[in-house]
């Protein structure tokens, strides 16, 4: 078989979040328990073999709690800023496509800021193109430009605080050679 | 449950209670949004946001009430499932939407996905290899 090998160190996160998955559908943290979970763990990730995920290696907490507590907030506005809209604008809402390219090429930090865009207010993403990772966002009241220009820039500084949270050395510094948080000019 | 004398029950019962409330408020937001909005992709909005909060305040308010530690595990796995699983969804759903066309390009301000589509499809034409009825089909985007 042409299996890539995996290093364990590449592993090891998803090692950790099975066993914690598993420890909380026992509902028992007790370290036999764990260890069984982690031997469950180990043959899982073996058996049913997947593309190993690859991580930067570096992950600031510091920068990741506050960037959560936003997120939650951001949660919260868009959840009542659907619900407003659903409410005072219906049918007459105006939406549109917008084209967002990103500054990473990593298929983790796309799939992380499709996530987290997609969960705050406004954005949904409707496709992704890998070659040149871009995300097609579908933006909800979109009306015109000032907006438009508004999602895009949105959608790059969330792109921003994963990469400082998590992106690598190399997306660190692009990101600060091009002065952020100024943002980047909307392409094409 | 025992009640007891420094009023904490009390104020958890208040707590929960208004966790519950706002929380079935999101569902309906969610429902109001599927109702109103006019095409498939303004349903996803709808469809993702409140509903994803709605789940988070009930959650919380399980675990208020079961006053039990090995519960907030659970909850929180069931919560972090659903941040991961539902702009999946929404993904899958709205891309399957905009390549069969379930959208109404009048209530579009702007549309730039579609020049990729139509240049990727002329592409195609010209050099001969896919008949155009399934030129939607490739937009240059590889899964």
């Amino acid at each position: 078989m042409s299996r890539k090998r995996i290093s364990f160190r590449t592993e090891l996160p998803l090692l950790i979040w099975l066993v914690v998955v598993w420890g909380a559908l026992w509902r028992d943290f007790s370290p036999g328990n764990l260890v069984f979970g982690a031997m469950v763990a180990v043959v899982v990730a073996r058996v049913f073999y997947l593309p190993p995920v690859e991580l930067s290696g570096r992950f600031n907490v510091l920068r990741a709690i506050p960037f959560a507590i936003v997120f939650l907030g951001k949660v919260v506005a868009a959840s009542l800023n659907v619900m407003f809209l659903a409410i005072f604008r219906g049918p007459a809402v105006t939406n549109a496509v917008v084209a967002v390219p990103l500054r990473s090429h990593s298929d983790l930090m796309v799939t992380a800021t499709g996530h987290v865009i997609s969960l705050i207010p406004g954005s949904l993403v409707v496709e992704v193109d890998r070659s040149t990772s871009t995300l097609y966002i579908h933006g909800l009241n979109v009306r015109n430009d000032a907006d438009l220009a508004k999602l895009r820039r949105e959608v790059q500084d969330t792109e921003a605080g994963l990469i400082r949270i998590m992106g690598t050395r190399a997306e660190m510094e692009a990101l600060q050679a091009e002065g952020w948080p100024a943002t980047r000019g909307a392409r094409s | 449950m025992t009640p007891d004398a420094t009023g904490m029950d009390a104020v958890i019962d208040a707590v929960t209670a208004v966790l519950l409330i706002v929380g079935a408020l999101m569902s309906l937001g969610a429902a109001i949004g599927l109702l109103r909005f006019p095409d498939l992709m303004s349903r996803m909005h709808a469809a993702t946001k409140p509903q994803v909060l709605g789940l988070f305040l009930v959650l919380a308010a399980i675990g208020l009430q079961m006053r039990e530690l090995w519960v907030w595990p659970v909850l929180l796995v069931a919560w972090i499932f659903q941040l991961l699983t539902v702009p999946v969804s929404a993904h899958m759903v709205g891309r399957a939407g905009y390549r069969t066309k379930h959208l109404h390009p009048e209530l579009l301000s702007a549309d730039e996905l579609e020049a990729v589509v139509l240049r990727a499809a002329g592409e195609q034409a010209s050099a001969g290899e896919e008949p155009a009825e399934e030129k939607d089909e490739e937009a240059g985007k590889q899964p």
